[in-house]
């Protein structure tokens, strides 16, 4: 069992083993696929362009990582977004609500959600999985019955603000591309830099063990909903930005899938305790080249359902398969 | 014996779970400087002992005295905070983090000033540092402090264990089984480890199957059977066969014959 290898061959392990390095391996492919098969793809409009594509997936993804790391899963956070969508839409239009206020209570909605679900994770030991199931079905209705499956335009700016772009060297970059490189800044220092971010490893590497360290679990598992609560909050924002419209049928279809294989592309165990966000900031900029390059070359939209289907198996199948060697 | 003051004391410890009797009265002390083993059959009441003594279960009845002075623990928690630690049989530790993350865990060290206080800055330097000269001082062998524990051997992750509570431990440490999980080799090792936390000052309980190593280990042997504490031993007074046979509870005849077999010379 102590088999100590040679220096050298340690390191080249250390480096290929490091969590980030298969995701920016997948990434470099798929780019170079792409820029061989159209040659569009490596303008810096369409790279910006992709930016813009991933980053309410991207965001979404921060809350999903940080739910993941704690070995559990949150099939909510799309539903989730669009209600919170929804809310601040409604209010700001048809209510008349000030535009600041809604959106503060739109992303309220969706740290209300986040909190229900670590409430039901904590309080009652519900599986994860089945708890965000439910409550991604309630948020679809919530989402409908709320907006009497109406469609929200012409939004005050204030809602729009992060869809508007700036130049650098003539490309243009929104508002919204800052916000989450920003978000993935924050969430990195919180894993890795404080206390929290230890719990939250350790929490779902082994809760018994933090237990009897005396880390409060509850409380750590309780704060990851939350934070993935308001990180949704945010990408609802983001996505209003996007869309200009507070639609009902958005962030339902794409968004939840599309965020926890960004996260499991970015090695992030489903096992949970191993992972990072850097990882998944590659992995949902994986998915959204797999999205644009495609749509690029001219693959019909339901072929990138197979294409990001096929992805998240493969990443599961790779995680199950070094999971195994681990233990 | 006597005279000298026990650091840990229980008096008539009892515990039932429905209508069994886990404890029945038990009695335990541990003093200054020395490695006490709790050996029993299973269901002898040695694992809901340590419990006790840990803070993980409270007994319905009895006392305990830390210094002489009356303790109650209503959970792990209070125990820790009195100066116990306990290492756990089953390797708690968390694999994905490094050894000095995992000597800290849950008692992580800031940054002092601003970045400390207000953005939660972790002092990793620090924590670095004290946990290689930890390791230096109870001469664990470890190619680096931040290697991951899941590189680690089995031997080298009870190592971490036993650091981290010989780190944090002002008053005495609790092994449950600290080897049961390990080969010979590793095995070695860690039994070396608890003697030197020993020699470092810090008195051990120790709950052991293994006979031989309790013998090796142990300054007193103490002795549970049905909940309760039927004997004290020490390596010096009784042989292995002879605990044994206190602990199944043989009839002298039997013992007499258990002996005579051990040494057929006589």
């Amino acid at each position: 069992m102590t088999t100590i290898a040679h220096p050298a061959l340690q390191t080249g392990r250390r480096i290929l083993g490091a969590p980030t390095v298969g995701p920016l391996i997948a990434l470099l492919l798929a780019m170079a696929f792409f820029s061989l098969k159209s040659d569009n793809f490596l303008q810096g409009q369409n790279l910006s362009l992709v930016l813009q594509q991933v980053i309410v997936v991207g965001v979404l993804a921060i809350g999903q990582t940080f739910v993941i790391l704690t070995a559990g899963i949150d099939l909510s956070c799309g539903t989730v977004m669009a209600f919170g969508q929804i809310v601040m839409t409604k209010l700001a239009v048809a209510n008349g609500v000030d535009p600041l206020l809604a959106i503060t209570l739109g992303i309220l909605a969706c740290v209300a959600f986040g909190l229900l679900n670590g409430a039901l994770v904590t309080g009652f030991k519900l599986p994860a999985f089945i708890v965000t199931l439910g409550t991604l079905n309630i948020a679809f209705a919530f989402t409908h019955v709320y907006s009497n499956d109406e469609t929200y335009s012409d939004l005050p700016s204030e809602l729009l603000f992060f869809g508007k772009t700036f130049t650098i060297s003539g490309t243009d970059v929104t508002y919204g591309v800052v916000v989450m490189f920003v978000l993935y800044a924050i969430a990195w220092y919180a894993l890795t830099q404080t206390a929290w971010g230890k719990h939250v490893y350790t929490v779902g590497d082994n809760l018994e063990a933090g237990r009897l360290m005396g880390i409060k679990v509850n409380r750590v598992l309780l704060s990851v909903y939350v934070l993935a609560g308001l990180t949704y909050g945010v990408a609802a924002l983001l996505l209003v930005g996007r869309t200009e419209l507070g639609d009902p049928n958005a962030g339902q279809t794409t968004e939840n899938l599309d965020a926890i294989t960004a996260v499991v592309l970015g090695g992030t165990s489903l096992f949970g305790g191993r992972g990072s966000v850097i990882g998944t900031l590659i992995g949902a900029v994986v998915v959204g080249v797999f999205r644009n390059g495609l749509t690029l070359i001219g693959v019909e939209v339901v072929w990138q359902y197979f294409v990001t289907g096929l992805l998240v198996i493969l990443a599961v199948a790779v995680d199950q398969l070094t999971h195994r060697s681990r233990t | 014996m006597s005279e000298r003051q026990a650091i840990l004391e229980a008096r008539g410890l009892v515990k039932r779970f429905g209508q069994v009797t886990a404890l029945d009265g038990a009695d335990f002390e541990l003093y200054p400087d020395e490695i006490v083993a709790i050996i029993g059959d299973n269901g002898a009441g040695k694992s809901t002992l340590i419990k006790a003594l840990s803070g993980a279960l409270q007994p319905d009845g009895g006392e305990l005295r830390l210094d002489g002075t009356r303790v109650r623990f209503r959970s792990p928690g209070d125990a820790r905070a009195a100066g116990i630690e306990t290492v756990y049989q089953d390797l708690a530790v968390a694999p994905s983090l490094d050894i000095a993350s995992n000597i800290f865990l849950g008692r992580e060290a800031r940054r002092r000033g601003p970045l400390g206080l207000a953005l939660r800055l972790l002092d990793k330097r620090r924590m670095r540092r004290e946990a290689a000269a930890h390791f230096a001082e109870l001469q664990i062998a470890v190619q680096s402090i931040t290697q991951p524990v899941e590189n680690l051997s089995g031997g080298q992750r009870q190592g971490v264990a036993v650091a981290r509570a010989a780190k944090w431990a002002r008053r005495l440490a609790i092994m449950d089984e600290p080897t049961a999980a390990l080969g010979v080799r590793e095995t070695r090792q860690v039994l070396d480890l608890i003697l030197r936390v020993r020699d470092g000052g810090l008195p051990v309980i120790i709950i052991s199957h293994d006979m031989p190593h309790v013998f090796e280990l142990a300054d007193r042997i103490l002795i549970m059977r049905l909940g309760k504490r039927v004997a004290v031993v020490t390596p010096q007074t009784h042989t292995m066969p002879e605990a044994v046979a206190i602990m199944t509870g043989a009839t002298k005849a039997e013992l007499e014959q258990a002996m005579t077999t051990e040494e057929p010379k006589e």
